[in-house]
């Protein structure tokens, strides 16, 4: 129903929609106000998005569907519901993941993980390597700190996030090639790099994948650096190292090894070989010296040179007793390979305490696995040797302190306290430096420390075209950061070469954050399979086994999905109209603006607070009402299956309750009533029982039933009477839960007082809404005042302006109200926002420009048909290619084309320069719903030139490649059967022209009371003229005889204050005693005669809109001796005593409600009169506090916030008893006495009331206003009440097109509600009165007269009574500017005399033949 | 929704049930269609007020003439539903098409 209104607001030229965005402040005045809006964003851009959908399908991330009530997922790529505007998709995302975030070279980590948790491992792969080269490398030897900040580490273990990454490289070990990422375009430069460690790998990874020719030049015999050379192979297998270094190679990397810089090549050297630029990642492989005595001992070793040795596999002598010197994880791994290569005892001995060793822990624990043996705090003081110079064991000192107090390394002894160690072999590993050999000499500057000087950024050296990183430059680090740093390298020198600025937007934050955990349940790590410690010795096979796919499945389900959006780009991958864009950053805009509307609405009550009470959030089986809604929705989790969530079989007993956190000032504290959920617990019961296959039993528990709205009484009649539903009045005192069955049992207390329990197979809650800390804490910030429910507070004579002047409120931010309310209320808003910037009018506001139309009389069809493949959502299913060549053989086809995405811009281009180049004069577009796209591609025709009616689509994915996926070749032949149609169609098409009309800018008002005078005043704030026309003397109408508001307003002053405005506004013309005689016209035109007795004769008035406000009264009763004893008055009547005495003398008073309302003869509620009386009761025990009010109802409809009232009213001892229609109150009064006898429900027995005063609450009765329907054809209800257009998307608007209705002419209302209808009617007539002239649609029925026999079957058919038999012509006439363009007519016409235009006899029939016939 | 239905049915785009004529129902069968039916609104929702409800008139009066002329009435049919019932919309089309597949193909079938 929502859908036409989301497409107009979604197309309008002067409608810019900002999603995603929160209002943060508000400076200025009104007509001039700076609004600072903050836009999250939605990282897909709206104008390139052709929602297919494909991003959705793709995404791995699932997440609670909102729209669906949570019942079920969506995507994180999603898009709220079909038919949501903007059309775009968009991406939920709270931050990039902190384990991404955290990375040093930022891999999409929940991203891979994600894709792993799908089965997607080649995709998972691919990810990791578009960030990282090196999966199965650092899936070995990684320090992971991205583990360290996993939030599952929160809660439990942190993720294996590298045993994952690990687990890719294994699966990609297992395929027969390896993943050897695109390159997509070649290039000429060539850059060498000096090293082939990690670093400078990566630096190679990157260029090579931007295209350069790279070599890399490698000291050692083989590739790896240190990971060659100071991993172990135990913990880094070989052909692990190979595998990942040859995908390098095979991107067109060189290798060359055995190569030393300085000597074998020089700076010089490479200049003149052609290489634009050098990466220096030269690592750290010699050996820090302790310098302590003997130390150049033989059987002293240095660690790096040792695991150099043993990795490249040279002999290495080592004795059986092993002394490892150094705390760090070289010194780790020095100590496991000297046990490896036959140690016996291996000792490691480190100047830092247990904690303080900067060994990663589980490198430690392997370690001591290993049986070697750990001192800590010790420092070497000397070697001792033997007599042939030997080492034999060190002499240490106990360290006292590591680290000064600022943290940095300054060791503390005690020379005292020394002990020796004994051993063969002692190897030192406390450090590692650079081999500077041809650095210096190259010119490169160094560090104090002895590395390569670079940008901290750039990484340039001090010569320009030389970079360096890794170890080299930034001392020992772990393979993940010289990633890191040759990713940068790579970019810098891409810069370098292009001469771009190497610096410029570099330095990134890396913001993250961690989403709550609180509800989240635990799950235990997948601990990894490892080699027995035992099965270690003496070998070096690797030690850990990795996951499998099932422990891999298993780990990746424990993600929590920290930044909800993995960003694993499967998303970026599949959309072809390259909508995505993951790099889109929150904006803060500042907006000018005359006017402000809010219309945040507000939340529903949750009751999961209640759960104790209610079972919600614990028993499937109880929901809310919204839920319910989406379980009955055809487009919902269950596609309109009627099923209980606990075991999905069909209810057969659901009961609502109703006041679900509205009206309970004890459990929840919301006062007010929620004034919709009677209706829609009343219409989902309804719905319910339709969607049953069995009967079912709807039960509804309620206090009151409020159906107050226009004919809503009807509707709950027809559900109590007709349908079935079962209302049950009982407030429900408790409910229980069957643990096995799931049924609900309710304990209630019957009307005759008897507790029954009664068992139901669903519970609905009828949740009412409420204004959350949301609505406050906006309206803090923008400085309007809210009331004490935190709703946004309006007066009842502005019942749309907020206290801030120039800030307009609609809807139920203001207030809980129902749809037609809340659409009153905006059209209000919008005429006083609009007062505000009508100067802007035309200035500001932007319109389309035309060029001149081509003439096309006298042309053969000249057909161009454009193939759209959606993407891949028909080029998926149907044969594009075969469609469009097939509509190439169709007659009258000249051109045809196909287009990747017929919807986007550059296509819209090149429809119109074909349309030129081509002279077409007819265009199909085969692609998808002419609902949504055929009002833009007509668009494009005008915009060239061409009338837009000769154009015609062929839906060929909603109604084919979507909905039969499944059968390609059929859905192929469907295409071209579509496209056959529409050809034939398209021949048959001529132009059509749009009749414009003027506009007459002048509105006639017909009624002077408060809603006519506001809708008049309104009109001339914006420029325009009215007459009213009242047929009293005097203007003010029924609130001529109101004096109070409920809330204490003064209605006499407001409306002495409004008579003074409309008078003296010299834009309103006031004809008082006037009536209307006669009227004629259409919308924009019409003419209207009126009959004036005051003001001097009759005349006729021309006028563009015409406004119903003519008002209503108060029903006169026939009843309970009204009329008959003076003590017997209305409530009205009441009200009037009260302003003008004191209630002396009315002791007692006694009010019946309900009279001439909700019975017969008025099936309606009429609305006000409970809070009429509420207020008059309040008035009295206020003058007279000792006096006794009873109030006799059926149900107490004081909607919304007058539930406040009724609240006071009882706490101030007002006596309500209810009674049945059936039941009604007697009222007799003998001698002297007044009294009222009626059956109390609490106490079961009759009771007679004696009372001074007997106030009827008569209802509200329709204005006298036959005569005048009948003049100006206005349609009325059975009540005589004025019918709108649409009782939700037009509720001021009448039938007739440029007519309007306010006020209790439409139905009974509060002066409040009147005024926002006056206001909403104003600015309806405003958007005809607005423009010069209208243009109709061409969409018209035609008669041709020479084939009419004037049967009069039209003239009787038409739903609008627009065709008419002129006398005088003797002709059959249809008005273009009333036809509605249903073609009813056209049906009926016995004789094909009518036609409706586009939709021609032989326009429908082509297709039918096309179709059946296969050809023309 | 996306949901699958048979290929062989075809929509033809009216702008609302109420113009669909007798004589274009007629025509499909005349032209060898094997079944023909029009969706409408649901009863009392009509935006034209009654359009549907003279779709099913003129639906009622081919189903006669159709009997008239020794044509099975079930070729021709009336349906109605809401533009938020995908689903329904579906089954209509499996519904209808499950039907005239039981009924055969229309005698008039290369005859017209």
């Amino acid at each position: 129903m929502i859908s036409p209104k989301l497409v107009e607001v979604g197309r309008h030229l002067n409608i810019e929609i900002l999603t995603n965005a929160e209002l943060l402040s508000l400076e200025g005045e009104p007509g001039n106000f700076k609004a600072s809006v903050h836009q999250e964003p939605r990282f897909v851009d709206l104008a390139k998005c052709t929602s297919c959908g494909e991003c959705a399908k793709v995404c791995p991330i699932s997440l609670p569907d909102e729209y669906n009530e949570g019942l079920n997922d969506r995507k994180a790529a999603f898009k709220q519901y079909p038919q949501a505007i903007p059309g775009a998709f968009g991406i939920s995302k709270r931050s990039t993941a902190p384990c991404k975030a955290t990375c040093p070279a930022h891999v999409s980590i929940q991203g891979y993980i994600a894709l792993i948790n799908d089965g997607r491992e080649k995709e998972a792969l691919e990810l990791f390597k578009e960030a990282h080269p090196f999966p199965g490398i650092c899936g070995r030897v990684c320090h992971h700190p991205c583990e360290q900040i996993c939030t599952r580490g929160d809660l439990d273990e942190p993720l294996a996030i590298r045993e994952l990454h690990r687990y890719l490289a294994d699966w990609e070990q297992q395929q027969d090639e390896p993943y050897i990422p695109e390159i997509k375009e070649k290039r000429d430069e060539k850059v060498a790099i000096v090293g082939s460690g990690p670093a400078g790998l990566t630096t190679a990874y990157y260029l090579a994948l931007a295209g350069y020719q790279v070599t890399i030049f490698e000291k050692l015999d083989e590739p790896g650096g240190m990971m060659r050379v100071g991993i172990p192979e135990y913990r880094l297998p070989r052909n692990i190292l190979a595998t990942e270094i040859g995908v390098i190679e095979k991107m067109g990397v060189e290798i060359k090894t055995g190569v030393t810089f300085g000597t074998d090549i020089t700076l010089d050297s490479l200049k003149k070989d052609g290489y634009s630029a050098v990466f220096m990642g030269i690592g750290l492989h010699g050996g820090r010296k302790l310098g302590v005595e003997n130390e150049d001992a033989e059987g002293v070793l240095q660690g790096v040179d040792f695991l150099r040795d043993v990795a490249m596999g040279k002999e290495v002598e080592i004795g059986e007793d092993v002394l490892v010197v150094g705390g760090g994880n070289v010194a780790i791994d020095v100590a496991l390979s000297a046990k490896r290569k036959g140690a016996k005892n291996v000792t490691l001995i480190c100047l830092e305490k247990r904690e303080e060793m900067p060994a990663w822990e589980h490198e430690i624990e392997e370690a001591l696995e290993g049986e070697i043996q750990i001192v800590n705090s010790f420092g070497p003081k000397s070697f001792f040797i033997d007599k042939s110079s030997k080492v034999s064991g060190i002499e240490f000192k106990t360290c006292t302190a590591v680290f000064d107090e600022d943290g940095r390394f300054s060791p503390q002894y005690d020379d005292d306290a020394c002990q020796p160690f004994f051993g063969d072999t002692v190897i030192v590993s406390i450090g590692q430096s650079t081999v500077l050999d041809g650095i210096k000499e190259a010119g490169i500057e160094t560090t104090p420390p002895g590395g390569i000087k670079a940008d901290p950024v750039t990484l340039q050296t001090s010569v320009d075209w030389v970079f360096a990183g890794g170890d080299a430059f930034y001392g020992p680090k772990s393979v993940v950061d010289a990633v890191a740093c040759g990713k940068e390298a790579a970019e810098s020198i891409h810069r370098f070469i292009n001469g771009l600025d190497l610096a410029e937007g570099r330095e990134k934050e890396w913001e993250f954050e961690k989403p709550d955990i609180s509800m989240e349940a635990k799950k235990a790590r997948t601990q990894v399979r490892c080699l027995d410690p035992e099965a270690r010795e003496c070998n070096f096979l690797e030690v850990s086994f990795g996951y499998n796919e099932d422990e891999a499945k298993t780990e990746a389900d424990r993600c929590l999905r920290c930044g909800i959006c993995s960003e694993c780009y499967q998303c970026v991958k599949a959309c072809l109209a390259e909508a995505i864009d993951h790099t889109q950053q929150p904006e803060d805009k500042e907006i000018t603006v005359g006017s402000v509307i809010l219309s945040a609405g507000t939340e529903l009550y949750d009751p999961a607070e209640l759960a104790q009470f209610y079972h919600y959030g614990e028993n499937p089986n109880v929901m809310t009402s919204l839920e319910f809604e989406r379980i009955l929705s055809a487009s919902g989790p269950t596609m309109g299956h009627l099923v209980r969530p606990s075991d999905e079989k069909e209810p057969k007993k659901i009961a609502w309750l109703q006041c679900v956190g509205s009206r309970d000032t004890n459990r929840c504290g919301n006062g007010y009533c929620s004034s919709v959920c009677c209706m829609y617990a009343i219409k989902d019961a309804m719905i319910a029982k339709e969607h049953s296959a069995e009967e079912l039993d709807a039960a509804i528990f309620y206090m009151d039933i409020r159906t107050f709205g226009k004919d809503y009484e009807k509707y709950y009649e027809r559900a109590r009477d007709k349908e079935g539903v079962r209302f049950v009045k009982a407030r429900v005192h408790s409910i229980y839960d069957d643990p096995e069955s799931r049924d609900l049992i309710l304990r209630f207390a019957d009307e005759q007082g008897n507790m029954v329990d009664e068992a139901f197979d669903m519970v609905v809650l009828s949740v009412g809404l409420q204004a959350g800390e949301g609505t406050k804490q906006m309206a803090e910030r923008l400085g309007i005042e809210t009331n004490h429910y935190n709703f946004v507070r309006t007066d009842p004579f502005t019942p749309v302006a907020t206290s801030r002047p120039g800030v307009y409120t609609c809807g139920i931010l203001q207030g809980p109200k129902d749809i037609p309310a809340s659409v009153t209320e905006a059209s209000a808003a919008a005429s006083a926002a609009g007062a505000e910037v009508a100067e802007a009018r035309d200035k500001d506001t932007v319109s389309f420009q035309l060029p001149e139309e081509i003439d096309i009389s006298g042309q053969e069809p000249r057909v161009g048909v454009f193939v759209c493949n959606c993407g891949i959502n028909i080029a998926g299913v149907v044969d594009v290619p075969a469609v469009q060549e097939y509509a190439g053989t169709l007659p009258g086809v000249v051109f045809t084309d196909n287009n990747l995405f017929t919807c986007s811009q550059d296509t819209q281009d090149k429809i119109k320069e074909k349309i030129q180049e081509e002279n077409l004069n007819r265009v199909v577009v085969a692609s998808c719903s002419p609902k949504t796209h055929a009002p833009m591609f007509m668009e494009t025709l005008e915009a060239c030139g061409l009338n837009k009616y000769l154009f015609e689509m062929a839906n060929i994915r909603n109604q084919d490649s979507w909905v039969h996926v499944n059968n390609p070749d059929l859905a192929t032949e469907k295409a071209k059967e579509l496209v056959r149609m529409a050809v034939a169609r398209a021949r048959t098409l001529h132009p059509l022209h749009e009749r414009v009309i003027p506009v007459n800018k002048r509105a006639l008002i017909l009624g002077g009371g408060i809603a006519g005078m506001n809708a008049a005043l309104d009109l001339s704030k914006q420029g325009f003229e009215s007459v009213i026309v009242e047929k009293e003397a005097e203007l003010g109408g029924m609130a001529r005889r109101l004096h109070h508001t409920i809330e204490g307003a003064d209605i006499q002053a407001y409306l002495g204050d409004l008579v003074d405005k409309v008078q003296k506004d010299d834009k309103v013309q006031i004809l008082t005693e006037a009536e209307v005689l006669g009227f004629e016209g259409f919308q924009g035109n019409f003419v209207t005669d009126i009959k004036v007795n005051g003001n001097g004769g009759d005349r006729s008035i021309d006028h563009g809109v015409i406004i119903v406000a003519t008002g209503a009264s108060e029903y006169r009763p026939k009843e309970f001796l009204y009329g008959e004893d003076e003590r017997v008055v209305t409530q009205v009547e009441l009200s009037e005593r009260l302003e003008k005495d004191d209630a002396a003398g009315l002791d007692t008073v006694v009010m019946i409600q309900c009279v001439g309302s909700r019975n017969e003869e008025n099936p309606n509620c009429s609305r006000i009169c409970c809070q009429s009386a509420v207020k008059n009761a309040l008035a009295i025990k206020k003058k007279n506090p000792d006096s006794q009010v009873f109030v006799l109802y059926r149900d107490m409809r004081t909607y919304g916030l007058l539930e406040d009232y009724y609240t006071e009213a009882r706490n101030q001892g007002v006596i309500f008893i209810r009674f049945d229609r059936d039941n009604p109150p007697q009222v007799v009064s003998n001698g002297g006495g007044l009294a009222v006898k009626v059956k109390d429900h609490v106490l079961q027995r009759d009771v007679e009331i004696g009372t001074d005063l007997l106030a009827l609450s008569a209802g509200v009765t329709a204005s006298d206003t036959g005569e005048l329907s009948n003049i100006m054809k206005l349609n009325r209800n059975p009540e005589g009440f004025f019918l709108e257009a649409h009782v939700k998307l037009r509720p001021v608007d009448m039938g007739s097109e440029g007519v309007f209705l306010c006020g209790t002419a439409h139905g009974p209302k509060l002066i409040s509600e009147t005024i926002a209808q006056a206001k909403g009617a104003a600015s309806r007539a405003v958007t005809f009165l607005a423009k010069d002239e209208i243009q109709l649609s061409a969409i018209k029925a035609q008669v041709n007269v020479d084939n009419c026999v004037k049967c009069l079957t039209c003239v009787r058919s038409c739903p609008f009574d627009v065709p008419s038999f002129n006398v005088e012509k003797g002709e059959i006439e249809i008005d273009e500017a009333l036809c509605h363009g249903c073609g009813v007519c056209a049906g009926v016409c016995p004789r094909q005399a009518i036609q409706l235009r586009f939709y021609e006899d032989d326009q429908i029939t082509c297709k039918i033949d096309a179709l059946l016939a296969g050809g023309f | 929704m996306r949901l699958e239905y048979p290929t062989n049915v075809k929509i033809i785009l009216v702008p609302c049930s109420g113009k669909v004529d007798v004589l274009h129902l007629m025509r499909a069968i005349q032209k060898g269609a094997d079944g023909v039916y029009v969706v409408g609104c649901l009863e009392g929702t009509c935006h034209y007020n009654e359009g549907n409800y003279r779709a099913r008139e003129r639906v009622e009066h081919v189903r006669t003439l159709m009997e008239e002329v020794g044509l099975e009435p079930e070729r021709v049919r009336m349906y109605n539903l809401s533009s938020g019932e995908g689903p329904t919309f579906a089954a209509y089309a499996k519904e209808m098409t499950e039907n005239i597949k039981e009924l055969g193909p229309n005698p008039l079938k290369d005859k017209g």
